[in-house]
Formats: structure tokens, C-alpha cells, sequence
């Protein structure tokens, strides 16, 4: 167990240098912010002493070598728009992605995961159907535009809840219910699958034989395996909540990570860049080790299994 | 083929949604034809029009409204279309491209060539697809090529997992082991023997891709960076419609809708030929 989490950390760390990395030299493929930074008219003078001044007059591995050992000390340089550390201008966002993020994933996986074992449960029937048919509706309606037809009914016509901005409770429900929508879609479409197969499994049928009470075959056999490739799913979508809700965040001027990575794209703020995607990733891939480890717990093979 | 098509007959939901995407690529092909009125140029007096029908085929119409130039809303959805299936059709083949190639040599090669490359696709994994696609098409420019290549990049890692977990399977099954003790050398191997079999699964990941490709185009137009103007987008109509929402409701609405029945089209196709070929492969 010990060599497996240790396995799992060396290749999580991997990962994390390797998206550093290739955001680094992605972000240098942006231009030169130098342009952007002074006012009109400035002196090549001034750009020269300001590109010094902010270490882009040295040849890029020099930067990179630079800037891996400054990552290395937790330090991702000061953000060239705010003067302030970039790293500080990201975690300020933190809060409100969190909270964003969290709110939306509990009502999906409680409203995806009960449609998902009521449709599973009661196969062939009325409720069956409706839940996939809302299920694939649900999948197929882009998150942003459903944003917007929230806002457009209970906003515009309504008037019900604000259209948009951060602080309080009712700021919350429009963009997280857009998110959970997709998200229960996609929980309750996967997990009815899932639990059709392992109700096929001899061990089911085997709990059910001797003489189980059904309830408990239901949480202790089928739904603690079915999970299995839910728990996958969602260690995928909190990388995506994390840094990938920017088009959510813009429709509701939300003021979460992802659209401060994107406005530092616009105005080729490296190291806000650099120090965002850096700090989504790591949060994905930690995610993602939790996930493998629940694995360990939730199914006691794939400890030995490769593959 | 008469077996497919006899299938998918039977199957309502797959036959929804071949009709449905065949309708579309249909008005999409035939576009020009149609004697839409022209999707880039609007009628300035007749700005922000409700959606009208008066009757089939009568001119002057607007069934779907005008937006704030006064350019017909359908006429802009359709010519839309012919962008958002142009990029996500070949951004789809591309990722499945570079990824099929990827899985088949991570699967058959040693353990060091797959670690690598399956390091790289955890990597890949861990940015996010959006701010990934966002970082380079800032850095690219958003043009029509640069557009596809972006989406492919964001796209190749699902089929290269799936791909080597088959060439994992496939590669100690006896048809491979005999082919190797007749003295195929790998490449022959990969290309005569592996690759045929993994262009199923490789076609299901692909359909269920294109869905996906098709609502980050329509996001990243959004957000302004995909195809420019006059070009009409699907996520840029919803982009400029959003001002307009108090006073307009048709011109943010059906662009949206015109995206939603595109993925849920593709995505009902995309089930079903799952379930044909191999429902085995449903993770």
C-alpha cells in the first residue's frame, strides 16, 4: 500500500511539472506583454528597461530554469497588472470557485445519484424513462446558454433572483443550478449503467441468493461497486469546475479563478496565468490521487491490478 | 450496411438522432441554395423583430426574429452550422488521428514508451480543456485551422486511453502472437493487425467527442475567440444576444437551442452506436 501511494505521488508530482512547463512556454507564445504594460507612445527605451525589469530580455531556458526555482520556493513572480503577488491574485478568487464549485457538485451528485438508482431500480417504468430522457436533455444543453435562459425566467421575468455578481445566497443558486444540471445529467446517465451491469455480477446474485435483506445488497453489493467509475467521473469534473467554469463565471460575473486566468490571457499577464493553471492542476491532480486511493477502498484489487 | 441501418430502424432514440443530424448537415450542405436572407448583412429598419410566421415560405418572414443589426436569426443559425460542423467534424478526426496513433504505439511498445506517454496524457488531463483551448488560441490567433488543431489537442487524450487499454487486451490474443511468429515486424503489426481493431471504439469515442467539441466551439466563440466576424457563430450570436436579453428574448434563445439539438443529436447517435458495436465499452 505504502509503495502504491508512493507510485501515485511521483506521478501526480510529474504531472504538475509537466503542465507548469508547457504552460510556461504556451504563456511566452502570447507575445510580448511589454506592449500592453506602458502607455501609447512609449520610448523603446522604456519598453527595453521594463522587459529587464520584469526578466523577459533573457533567453527562455534561462527564464525557465528561473522560474521552475521560484516555483519550486512557492513563488510565482508578481503579477505585471497588479504589482502584487500572482499567486495572491489567484487565491483570492479561490473562495468563491470553492463555494461555486462545491455547491454545484453536492446537488448534482445528490439529485444525479438518486435519479441514476431510481431509474437502475425501476427499470421499464414511467419514471425510467423520464429520468434518461431528462438525463440526455440535460447532457446536451450547453451550460452557459442554460445560464442564460435561467436568467432570462427568473431574473428578466420574474425577477425572482439576481442576474448576476457574488455574496450572497441567492447570487448562487443561478449559476450552481446551471452546473448541476449538467452534472446530475451525467451522474444519473453513468450510475444507471453502471448499476444495470453489477446487478448482472454472480456476487449480486449471490447476496440476493442467501437470503440478504435487499437493502443491504443494494448499498453493500451493487451501489458500493457501481460507484466505481461515478467516483472517476467526478474527480474529472472538479478539475473542470475548478478552472474550466469560465464561460459560467462570465455569463453570472462570477468572480471565481477561471475568469482571472482568462482576463490574465487577454492582457498577457504571465505570471497570473502561470500561476492559476498551475494551481488548478495541482488541485485536479490531488483530486484525482483521492480518487485512486477511494479506489483502493471501494474495490481491494485495483491495488494490484496494472491497467 | 442493410444490417446497421436495419438496427438502427429499430432503435427510436438512434433513429431520432440520425434524423435530426441528418436534417442538419442537410441545411447546413445546402445553405447557399436556400435563398436564406443574407446572414451578415442585416436590414437596419428592420432591428430586433419578434419571430413572425405568417405562413410557409413567404418572404419577408422572420421565424426566428432579427437580432440588433436587423440580419435574419435562422438564415444566421444555418450559415453558422456549415463553421461549427466544418471545425468540430475535423478537429474530431484530427484528435482521433493523433490519438488512435498514440494508444496503439503507448499499448504495443515496451513499459518506458507507454509511461511516457501516458504521463503525458495525465498532464494533458490536469488543465482544464477550456482555459487549455483559451491559452492557445490566444497565443495562436483564432483563425479557422488554428481553431481545429486546439479542439483536436483537447481531444486526443480520450481516445488514446481508450485505445491502449484495447491494445493492452488485443496484444496477447493468439492472432497477434501468431502474426509475430510468422515475423511481422511491430510497425506491420500495428498498422495490418491492431489498428482495424481498434477503429470501433475509436469511432464510438469520436461520436461522443463530437458532441463535446462541438459546445467548446460554441464557448470559445463565446467568449469571443473563435471564428471572427462577419462570420456568423453560434456562441457569438449568444454572446451578443446577452445584452439584449431584457428586451429580446429571440435572438439568445435560439442560437442556444440550435447547439442544444446539435449535441443531443450527436449524443443519441453517439449511444447508440455504442450499444451496436460493443456495449461493453459504456465507462
Amino acid at each position: 500500500m505504502i509503495r502504491y501511494v508512493a507510485i501515485k505521488l511521483l506521478e501526480a508530482l510529474i504531472a504538475v511539472w509537466g503542465v507548469i512547463t508547457i504552460v510556461f512556454f504556451v504563456t511566452r507564445l502570447l507575445g510580448d506583454p511589454v506592449t500592453l504594460l506602458l502607455p501609447i507612445g512609449a520610448t523603446e527605451e522604456q519598453m527595453a528597461q521594463l522587459r529587464q525589469g520584469l526578466g523577459l530580455d533573457l533567453p527562455l531556458w534561462q527564464q525557465y530554469f528561473a522560474f521552475i526555482g521560484q516555483v519550486a520556493r512557492g513563488d510565482f513572480g508578481e503579477s505585471f497588472v497588479f504589482n502584487r503577488p500572482a499567486l495572491e491574485v489567484i487565491l483570492e478568487r479561490m473562495p468563491a470557485t470553492i463555494e461555486l464549485s462545491l455547491f454545484a457538485l453536492v446537488l448534482g451528485v445528490l439529485f444525479g445519484g438518486g435519479a441514476g438508482i431510481l431509474a437502475a431500480l425501476r427499470r421499464g417504468t414511467v419514471a425510467e424513462m423520464a429520468v434518461m430522457t431528462l438525463a440526455l436533455l440535460g447532457q446536451a444543453t450547453p451550460v452557459f446558454w442554460l445560464g442564460i435562459m435561467l436568467i432570462l425566467f427568473f431574473s428578466v421575468d420574474l425577477g425572482w433572483l439576481p442576474t448576476g455578481g457574488y455574496g450572497t445566497f441567492a447570487h448562487l443558486v443561478l449559476p450552481g443550478v446551471a452546473l448541476a444540471v449538467f452534472i446530475s445529467s451525467s451522474i444519473a446517465r453513468l450510475l444507471r449503467s453502471s448499476m444495470l451491469d453489477t446487478m448482472k455480477e454472480d456476487y449480486v446474485r449471490t447476496a440476493n441468493a442467501k437470503g440478504l435483506m435487499p437493502r443491504t445488497v443494494l448499498f453493500w453489493h451493487t451501489l458500493r461497486n457501481a460507484l466505481i467509475p461515478v467516483v472517476t467521473m467526478i474527480g474529472i469534473l472538479i478539475g473542470e469546475l475548478l478552472g474550466g467554469a469560465v464561460v459560467t463565471e462570465t455569463v453570472f460575473a462570477w468572480p471565481g479563478v477561471g475568469r482571472v486566468i482568462y482576463q490574465a490571457i487577454e492582457a498577457k499577464d504571465f505570471p497570473v496565468i502561470q500561476a492559476g493553471v498551475a494551481l488548478v492542476a495541482a488541485i485536479f491532480v490531488v483530486a484525482n490521487l483521492l480518487v485512486d486511493l477511494l479506489y483502493a477502498v471501494l474495490d481491494p484489487r485495483t491495488k494490484t491490478r496494472r491497467s | 450496411m442493410a444490417q446497421f441501418f436495419k438496427s438502427l430502424a429499430k432503435s427510436r432514440m438512434g433513429l431520432i438522432g440520425f434524423t435530426l443530424l441528418a436534417v442538419l448537415v442537410i441545411l447546413a450542405l445546402l445553405a447557399p441554395y436556400l435563398d436564406l436572407p443574407n446572414p451578415t448583412r442585416g436590414d437596419l429598419r428592420a432591428r430586433m423583430v419578434a419571430p413572425t410566421w405568417t405562413g410557409l415560405f413567404s418572404p419577408g418572414d422572420h421565424p426566428l426574429g432579427t437580432d440588433q443589426l436587423g440580419r435574419d436569426i435562422l438564415s444566421r443559425i444555418i450559415h453558422g452550422s456549415r463553421i461549427t460542423l466544418t471545425i468540430s467534424l475535423f478537429a474530431v478526426v484530427l484528435g482521433g488521428i493523433i490519438g488512435v496513433t498514440l494508444g496503439i504505439v503507448a499499448g504495443y511498445s515496451g513499459r518506458i514508451v507507454d509511461t511516457v506517454l501516458m504521463r503525458l496524457v495525465d498532464m494533458q488531463m490536469a488543465i482544464p480543456l477550456v482555459l487549455f483551448a483559451l491559452l492557445i488560441v490566444a497565443a495562436l490567433g483564432p483563425s479557422l485551422t488554428n481553431l481545429i488543431i486546439v479542439l483536436a489537442l483537447t481531444s486526443w487524450t480520450r481516445y488514446a486511453r481508450i485505445v491502449r487499454g484495447q491494445v493492452l487486451v488485443l496484444r496477447e490474443r493468439e492472432f497477434i502472437l501468431s502474426a509475430r511468429a510468422a515475423g511481422a515486424g511491430p510497425v506491420r503489426i500495428m498498422l495490418r493487425h491492431i489498428l482495424p481493431n481498434v477503429m470501433t471504439p475509436a469511432l464510438v469515442v469520436g461520436t461522443l467527442e463530437l458532441a463535446r467539441v462541438i459546445v467548446m466551439d460554441a464557448a470559445l466563440s463565446f467568449l469571443g475567440l473563435g471564428v471572427q466576424p462577419p462570420t456568423p457563430s453560434w456562441g457569438r450570436m449568444l454572446s451578443e444576444g446577452r445584452v439584449y436579453i431584457e428586451s429580446a428574448w429571440w435572438v439568445v434563445t435560439f442560437p442556444g437551442l440550435a447547439i442544444a439539438l446539435t449535441v443531443l443529436a450527436v449524443n443519441l447517435l453517439g449511444d447508440w452506436l455504442r450499444d451496436y458495436f460493443d456495449p461493453r465499452l459504456r465507462t
